[in-house]
């Protein structure tokens, strides 16, 4: 608890203990002491009400909640209604500081991702370390980072074997082992080795920065919803104000002058109080914004960025995902898938493929090197001929191989039999006769599978996939993890005209969601009613563009943060709906005279605690 | 110009009602309260001097809610 809370806190025991005490007072006997004795208490609890009503007044912000606290108690305490009057006031504080101290819990839970920021960094000087501002340190300096601390900018390992922990940027549990060569990103933690790190970036431009920076803009955009309280909350209080009066006034003139009745002033003015304490929009105002709080919040603890709480509206309604293939539902690399019809042992033939390609850089040349997983001896390797669009001919341990593609073995003259696994094959020749084919072919995530069933459960009616492979890859990856559409052979411009062709045939009120890797489809995210990026450690182009971003790369936080944004948006319209009917029906049962102060009491300090507590779900991501 | 200042404000609808007086205030061009990072972007119009319109925001801040406060 903050000092603020725990001075609260000692006010409302202190306060409870005289309420108590006066109301236990034996009525009749010295009445001046038992009114004391509530006042006391009133003044206890109530008193920095009474001065925010007061300075609300002075400063024209008349009506807010604490005008209508101030009039309803005091107004209550006038018509000797001391108990009741002390106890609305009563009530309010325990509800601002159980609001106050549930707002806290949230904020602490989500603190995690906020502790990303990096206070300094060690640079090496004559032998010593010396810590300095993050923000002073030159692209292409070596930083140390010891055990224990944050990585404070980007940069790639130059010494060291260490384990990372990204679990505050990713959501990722699994710490991750690295070592000299690899990048690595600001914000995570080094747990075991010294680690010297060349910074790539300056440390305003480093992950740990943009995060930071996207989280604290997520205040920029307000949902509808949001936007909706607030101006209710503007016209509503002055509303009930009038209404309360009109409830003084209006009847005991009627009741005096056309029905010759006694006017019951009393009775009017206490029914016109409990009005103004029912009407009280604190459970609205202060839970609606703490859903989205808590929903966006509870999102980044998962790994997922959403950039405001318009997001989170649009996100609760994406019916339509279009996919691009590669780095979404695909790894973005390749690798061997298989060898077929070879005239010799596998592992033979991936080793004459590598040795011959083992003087290219080329992707497909670089997976034969890493399936064949050895070291290769480049001196077995003689007479390298590359043949452009067609492959290599090279000579290795003496044995003349040819390794390319159809063109390639049409030239040489060698019979080949084609594949009819979609990707990219290399065949292979060995002293003019066919050996064989590896076929290389990017990895489809072993999640993509569930991804797209978990899409469908959670009313994601289309699923399209827009690649620029071939259309056989395209459909055989689409096959395996149950897209239903694919449009291959795609230019990132095309990409584009597909997906207004998309957000032209969906319904008025469906969201139709982009996901992409941030590779060249900037333009894409941007066109799409809602832009997803994913695997965006590192990617400042998809941050920039996209409105969600996965910070890793698995296909089924897609999902997720749809579930999220769902509950989230259930949780809102659940209080807003709930908070208002209880207010109406008690303010209609306050009209009519049969609800009392304590009903009043529960319809505004009892549905905002209740709507609080709603609120806090927002932040969990359990059974989802 | 765009700077991020550090807030403390007790509830979510104060905050929103700090952010509508952050943008009313002269020499603000937008402003933005996030309750969750308790912090406040503000973006000031060309030439205006940063302590004066921050020492404004403070004020308009603190005449809709009381108990706010703003660092820099």
């Amino acid at each position: 608890m903050t000092k603020k809370q725990k001075n609260l806190l000692v006010r409302v025991l202190a306060a409870g203990a005289l309420l108590l005490a006066g109301a236990l007072f034996p009525s009749g006997k010295l009445p001046p002491l038992r009114a004391a004795l509530f006042l006391a208490a009133y003044g206890i609890v109530g008193h920095d009400i009474l001065r925010k009503a007061y300075r609300g007044i002075l400063h024209r912000q008349v009506f807010d909640e604490h005008f209508l606290m101030s009039v309803a108690t005091v107004g209550a305490m006038l018509l000797g209604e001391y108990a009741e009057g002390v106890a609305v006031m009563w009530f309010y504080q325990i509800g601002e500081l159980f609001q106050s101290c549930a707002v806290d819990r949230s904020r602490r839970s989500i603190s995690a991702l906020m502790d990303i920021r990096p206070d300094y960094a060690n640079v090496e000087s004559d032998g010593a370390l010396a810590r300095v501002d993050p923000d002073d340190v030159a692209i292409g300096s070596v930083i140390v980072v010891q055990p224990g601390e944050k990585v404070p900018i980007d940069g790639v390992i130059t010494e060291g074997v260490s384990t990372l922990n990204t679990a505050a940027l990713t959501g990722e549990s699994l710490p991750r082992d690295v070592r000299a060569g690899d990048e690595i990103v600001s914000g995570s933690v080094n747990l075991s080795g010294l680690l010297k790190v060349r910074t790539t970036k300056a440390f305003e431009e480093s992950t740990a920065s943009k995060i930071l920076e996207l989280v604290e803009n997520a205040g920029e955009r307000k949902a509808r919803s949001e936007q909706f309280i607030t101006k209710f909350a503007r016209v509503y209080t002055p509303a009930v104000c009038g209404g309360a009066l009109a409830l003084a006034v209006l009847p005991p003139l009627v009741r005096m002058l056309f029905l010759s009745l006694p006017p019951l002033w009393g009775a009017w003015v206490y029914r016109a109080l409990t009005f103004l304490v029912i009407s009280c929009p604190c459970a609205i105002v202060v839970s609606v914004p703490l859903s989205f709080f808590g929903g966006i919040g509870g999102a980044s603890r998962q790994g997922v960025l959403i950039k405001g709480s318009n997001f989170m509206e649009t996100l609760a309604n994406v019916k339509t995902v279009a996919f691009d293939k590669t780095g979404t539902i695909t790894h973005g690399n390749f690798a061997v898938s298989g060898v077929h019809h070879g005239t010799m042992p596998d592992e033979q033939l991936l080793e004459y493929a590598a040795l011959a390609e083992s003087h290219s850089s080329h992707p497909i040349s670089r997976s034969l090197r890493r399936a064949c997983g050895k070291a290769l001896a480049l001196d077995r390797v003689a007479q390298v001929r590359e043949i452009s669009g067609h492959g290599v001919l090279a000579c290795v341990d003496g044995r003349e191989i040819a390794a390319g593609n159809r063109n390639l073995m049409h030239a040489q003259g060698v019979a080949c039999t084609d594949c009819h696994e979609p990707g990219t094959v290399v065949h292979l020749a060995v002293d003019g006769a066919y050996a064989g084919h590896i076929l290389i072919a990017d990895e489809i995530k072993p999640d993509a599978k569930a991804a797209v069933a978990a899409l469908r459960e959670a009313g994601v009616r289309r699923t399209v996939m827009l690649t620029g492979d071939t259309q056989a890859t395209a459909d055989a990856v689409a096959a395996a993890v149950g897209i239903d559409e694919v449009h291959a052979g795609l230019l990132p411009a095309d990409k584009v005209a597909f997906v207004e062709r998309l957000l032209a045939q969906k319904g008025r009120k469906d969201v139709l969601a982009f996901v992409g890797d941030g590779v060249n489809d900037a333009p894409v995210l941007a066109r799409a009613d809602l832009g997803i990026a994913m695997g965006a450690i590192g990617s400042d182009a998809a941050i920039e563009a996209a409105d969600v971003v996965l910070m890793d790369d698995d296909p089924r936080k897609i999902a997720l943060a749809i579930r999220m944004a769902q509950r989230c948006m259930r949780i809102v319209y659940e209080n807003i709906f709930f908070a208002l009917a209880v207010k109406f029906l008690c303010l209609a049962l306050g009209a009519l005279g049969i609800a009392n102060m304590w009903l009043a009491i529960f319809a505004d300090v009892g549905v905002m605690v209740l709507c609080v507590l709603n609120a806090i779900r927002a932040l969990s991501a359990k059974k989802l | 110009m765009k700077k991020s200042y550090r807030i403390e404000v007790d509830c979510a609808n104060c905050a929103n009602k700090m952010e509508a007086a952050a943008r009313g205030t002269a020499g603000v061009k937008d402003a933005s309260v996030n309750f969750m990072a308790l912090k406040m972007k503000v973006e000031f119009e060309p030439g205006a001097d940063e302590a004066a319109v921050m020492r404004a925001v403070l004020e308009n801040c603190k005449a809709v809610e009381d108990e706010c406060e703003i660092y820099w």
